[in-house]
C-alpha cells in the first residue's frame, strides 16, 4: 500500500476540493467537504481498495490523512 | 399451501420535508450535493396528532379501496411498529377496531425496523401454511420523525414517516412467498437505538443535547444511528444474506430479475450492489419522495415496481431487509 494512492483514492470521494490539498498531513475533519456522508465514503473506499474495514471509532481517533493511512495498512 | 402477495397499498403524510425546508435550516449543509448521494429528495412528516396507528389505518384503507377488497375476508392481522400508539394495548387491536375487521381475527404487534416487512411477509406464510389464516393483512407503519431531534441534520436528511399495507392471501395473487433467510445480532444494539422511553430507562427532562462530531445535535430521548457502524455491518452482512437466499431458493444471482433492498439510501445501497456484483438495471431504487421509511421501504418500493411495468417480464425476485437490532432478512419471490 502505498501513501501517493490512498491519497488519491480519498481525493477521488471529494468532489469540490482541490486535489492539491490533500497531503498526508491534511486534517480531514477541517476540510469544508468532511461530513457523516464523506465519513461514509472513506469507509466504503478502504472496503472496496483495500479490503479494511474501517470503523466510526478509527475515523474518530485520527487527525490527519496519514493517521488513517496507517490504520488501514495495518488491518491490510 | 402457498402464500401469495395480492396487493400492496402505501400512505405518506401530507406534511413534506423538502431539501429547500432543510437548507433553510442548515445553511453550512450542502443538501442538493447530499441529496444526489442519499437519493432523496423529499421526505414526508406525520402530523403532531397523527401516529402510526393513524397511518396504518390510512393504508389499509386505501389498499381496500385501490384493489377492490372486502375487509371481511381479513381474518389476521398483523402489525410492525417501533413507534406504537402506547405501551399497551397493542396497536393492532386499536387498528382492528378504527378498520372495523371481523372481532373473530387475530392480531398482534411485532417490533423489528428495516427488516420487519420481510419477517412480516414469513409470519404470514406460516400462518396461511399452518391454516390458521387465510387472508393476512401485514401493516408496516412507522413515526421515526417524532424521535429524531430537530437539529440532528443527518437522520433528519435520511428518514421519512409511511405506513405500508399488504394483503397475502391464500388465494393466488401477483407473486407468491419462496424461501426464507433469517438473522440476528443483538451485539449492534447500541448503534441503532432510542435509549430512553422504555422501562429501563424512562424519558427524562433532564437531557444534556449531545453534539457528535459532524455538527448534529442529539439526547437520549432521540433517534441515534451509528451511521459507520451501520454501514460496515450491512457491507459484512448483506452479501451473506443474499448468498444464503439464492442458494436456499435453488437460484443462481443470473436466475433473478429483480433485487429490492431495503431502501436506506442510494449511496449504501450501491455500494452493497457493487458489493454483490448485482447489475444497475436489476437493482430497483424507489426512494426519491419519500426516504427511509425502515418497515414500509420495501413495500413501497415493491408497489412502485410493479408501477412501472418492472415485474411484467420478471420471474424472480429476491427482497432483503436488515438494520435495526441488528436484524436481517431476505426471501424471493415468484412471479
Amino acid at each position: 500500500m502505498e501513501i501517493n494512492a490512498f491519497l488519491k483514492n480519498f481525493a477521488d470521494i471529494l468532489d469540490d476540493t482541490d486535489a492539491a490539498l490533500i497531503t498526508q498531513e491534511t486534517v480531514f475533519r477541517d476540510l469544508d467537504e468532511w461530513n457523516s456522508l464523506t465519513a461514509l465514503s472513506l469507509i466504503a473506499m478502504a472496503d472496496e481498495e483495500y479490503s479494511v474495514k474501517l470503523t466510526g471509532d478509527d475515523i474518530k481517533s485520527s487527525d490527519s490523512l496519514n493517521d488513517i493511512f496507517e490504520i488501514i495498512k495495518n488491518k491490510g | 399451501m402457498k402464500a401469495n402477495i395480492k396487493a400492496i397499498s402505501y400512505y405518506l403524510p401530507e406534511e413534506v420535508l423538502s431539501n429547500d425546508l432543510i437548507n433553510k435550516e442548515f445553511p453550512e449543509w450542502d443538501i442538493e450535493k447530499i441529496s444526489s448521494k442519499t437519493g432523496i429528495n423529499s421526505r414526508h412528516i406525520s402530523a403532531k396528532d397523527e401516529f402510526s396507528s393513524d397511518m396504518a389505518v390510512k393504508a389499509a384503507e386505501r389498499l381496500f379501496a385501490e384493489h377492490n377488497i372486502d375487509k371481511s375476508t381479513i381474518d389476521y392481522l398483523l402489525f410492525c411498529t417501533q413507534s406504537p400508539d402506547y405501551f399497551l394495548p397493542t396497536t393492532a387491536c386499536i387498528i382492528q377496531d378504527k378498520l372495523g375487521l371481523n372481532t373473530s381475527i387475530g392480531a398482534l404487534d411485532f417490533n423489528l425496523g428495516c427488516s420487519g416487512f420481510v419477517y412480516g411477509l414469513s409470519l404470514a406464510k406460516g400462518l396461511i401454511a399452518g391454516e390458521m389464516a387465510k387472508n393476512v393483512l401485514l401493516i408496516t407503519s412507522e413515526t421515526y420523525s417524532k424521535f429524531i431531534h430537530h437539529k440532528d441534520k443527518s437522520n433528519k436528511t435520511i428518514f421519512g414517516d409511511a405506513a405500508a399495507a399488504t394483503l397475502i392471501s391464500s388465494e393466488e395473487g401477483f407473486c407468491s412467498l419462496g424461501k426464507f433467510i433469517f438473522g440476528t445480532d443483538g451485539k449492534g444494539a447500541e448503534n441503532l437505538i432510542v435509549k430512553q422511553g422504555g422501562m429501563r430507562f424512562p424519558v427524562s427532562n433532564e437531557n444534556e443535547d449531545i453534539h457528535d462530531e459532524y455538527g448534529n445535535v442529539r439526547n437520549d430521548k432521540n433517534l441515534y444511528m451509528n451511521g459507520a457502524e451501520i454501514f460496515n455491518f450491512t457491507g459484512e452482512f448483506v452479501p451473506k444474506l443474499t448468498e444464503a437466499i439464492l442458494e436456499k431458493s435453488n437460484l443462481t444471482k443470473e436466475d433473478i430479475d429483480l433485487y429490492i433492498f431495503h431502501q436506506a439510501n442510494k449511496y449504501m445501497l450501491n455500494h452493497l450492489r457493487k458489493k454483490i456484483k448485482i447489475p444497475e438495471e436489476k437493482f430497483f431504487i424507489a426512494m426519491e419522495e419519500c426516504g427511509n421509511t425502515v418497515s414500509s421501504t420495501i413495500p413501497i418500493a415493491l408497489y412502485e415496481a410493479q408501477e412501472q411495468g418492472k415485474l411484467t417480464e420478471s420471474k424472480n425476485l429476491i427482497l432483503a431487509g436488515f438494520g435495526v437490532g441488528y436484524s436481517w432478512a431476505a426471501c424471493n419471490l415468484i412471479i
